[in-house]
């Protein structure tokens, strides 16, 4: 059913911060492997090696710059999957049921048999987070590795999202963000993470680490003082010799 | 929003036609046999064939049967259900107009109510998006009712109604551009909130899209083509569906003249439904640093 449920036992999420993502891509290439080999319709790719390549992925890394009035200007790298919001606009404004929140760890899903591709979970979604498949014609989007991350068979350090186990910076971390002792929802706490379009009142689970304060300096170039000219009278010994050089 | 041909003439067609249909089972105008057959054929088809064109734009058709599931919270699977309440009840209701020429009243009644229902609920599937600010506002239904009733009364030929409808009609359309023009802005949707990384969203930019090529997101939610033209097909659009058929509808009547009026109207509600998607953004567009 597209109702929302009112509470869920777990919230299952993604912590990602924005100080330490270098930006590499790596995750969007192992999450589109992982999710194109195991649960679901393949993430396929239209004219792969053409000139206008198009295909589904899950996760995406933008990159902006940030420009404040005081300070430097600097990147940011900045990952986007699904958020799993607590109250998701895809879930209920989906017609057949096919997608779908879980109650027992908040997970948003979609049950492909049942999508008939009208696109309009993804019209609600304000994050970009679900794309049609260009093939298979049915709604793809982040499962949080749902065949991972209960996956008895796969060794304990495996058993999270792609994403954070490839994330060679540690930018990705996973957990229950509905439990307030949590490794991810202390980190949230510390560094004071955010929601994405609070004002949309999606209330979305994954939260965002800010990057950290830079340190400040005086002088925006510190080599800058030794690039004077040197235009000063020299004074001592080499005032005499100034001047016994110039006289010869 | 990427104007996509099937739901432009999906919400066209069915709107006029669900509109035509409400009319003629309140019974206006009254008749029977073959002339009630061709007015109830025209309602139908339109309402029909606008449905049917909008499940093109479906990557699986032939689940469309699904759609009926999720009416408790879904405005799609609700306007699955009041379409066919109201399909099957003015079909009811043409059947006695048609073969027994017999005016079933209650069954008229309640066709009306579900056909009216149903372009409400269409229009609720675009009001309800807050990710497309100026789809988001109680204009939409407004004006989604007031074209299909316009339309209507135009096309079942009840001139008296037809002429002050065209006109709030032009008017709402005309308010609905005013305020949907501010909408994006007033949403307070902006890349300061959709990144968190300033309070500013002049100090922060789209520096790199995620990808070289384009995307679904891209192709659905980023349409700009023919924005520039957007004042002058604004213009085309409120004089041929509204204007003209007003100036047509003031003379003196014959049958081609109403015929030109609805031609007119039917091609100007095309421009200004063409218009409401692709004049429509979505705050994804932020992401990438487009609108």
């Amino acid at each position: 059913m597209t109702l929302l449920p009112e509470k869920t036992e777990k919230k299952l999420g993604l912590v990602i911060d924005l100080d330490t993502c270098v930006g590499c891509h790596a995750c969007v290439v192992s999450c589109k492997g992982w999710n194109t080999e195991n649960y679901g319709a393949p993430l396929s790719d239209e004219n792969a090696f053409g000139a206008e390549p198009v295909g589904s992925f899950l996760n995406r890394i933008h990159s902006y710059e940030v420009t404040p009035a005081d300070k430097p200007a600097h990147l940011v790298h900045f990952p986007k999957s699904c958020l799993h919001c607590e109250n998701a606009p895809c879930v209920t404004v989906c017609p057949t049921g096919a997608s779908y929140k879980r109650v027992e760890d908040g997970i948003v899903l979609v049950n492909e048999s049942d999508c008939i591709g009208c696109g309009l979970c993804a019209w609600a979604c304000p994050y970009g987070a679900r794309e049609m498949d260009p093939i298979e014609k049915v709604m793809k989007k982040c499962t949080l590795c749902v065949d991972r991350i209960y996956n008895e068979n796969l060794p304990k350090e495996d058993q999270v999202p792609s994403c954070v186990r490839t994330c060679p910076a540690g930018a990705r971390h996973f957990g229950d963000l509905g439990d307030p002792n949590s490794d991810v929802s202390i980190l949230v706490e510390e560094r004071g993470g955010t929601d994405l379009m609070p004002e949309q009142g999606t209330l979305p689970v994954n939260k965002y680490l800010p990057p950290r304060p830079k340190n400040q300096m005086d002088s925006t170039d510190i080599l800058a003082p030794y690039l004077e000219p040197i235009a000063n009278e020299p004074d001592g010994f080499f005032k005499w010799l100034d001047k016994t050089l110039d006289g010869i | 929003m990427h104007p996509a041909p099937s739901v432009i003439i999906f919400t066209t067609l069915s709107g006029l036609g669900f509109g035509l249909l409400a009319f003629l089972c309140l019974g206006y105008p009254s008749m029977g046999g073959l002339v009630a057959f061709v007015f109830f054929a025209i309602g139908f088809g339109l309402a029909i064939g606008g449905l049917l064109s909008s499940t093109f734009h479906l990557g699986h058709p032939e689940r469309a049967i699904k759609a009926f599931s999720q009416w408790k919270s879904s405005w799609l699977s609700r306007e699955a259900w009041l379409s066919l309440f109201a399909l099957v009840l003015s079909g009811i209701y043409a059947l006695g107009r048609i073969f027994f020429d017999i005016d079933l009243a209650i069954i008229g009644l309640l066709s009306a109510i579900f056909c009216i229902a149903t372009v409400f609920a269409t229009s609720m599937i675009y009001a309800q998006l807050k990710t497309v600010p100026r789809w988001n506002s109680g204009a939409t239904p407004i004006a989604f009712l007031v074209f299909s009733i316009a339309g209507g009364a135009l096309l079942s030929g009840q001139i008296s109604v037809a002429l002050p409808l065209l006109a709030l009609a032009g008017v709402i359309q005309i308010l609905s551009w005013i305020l949907g023009d501010k909408a994006f802005t007033q949403s307070g949707t902006n890349l300061a909130t959709a990144t968190q990384l300033t309070l500013n969203p002049s100090e922060v930019r789209s520096f790199e899209a995620p990808h070289t090529g384009t995307n679904y997101l891209l192709q659905e939610f980023v349409y700009k083509v023919g924005r520039k033209h957007s004042s002058k097909l604004r213009i085309m659009g409120s004089i041929l569906a509204f204007g003209m058929p007003i100036i047509f509808l003031s003379l003196p009547f014959s049958h081609f003249i109403a015929l030109l009026a609805v031609i007119t109207h039917i091609a100007g509600m095309f421009i200004i439904r063409w218009l409401f998607f692709a004049q429509a953004e979505h705050v994804v567009g932020l992401y990438y640093g487009k609108r």
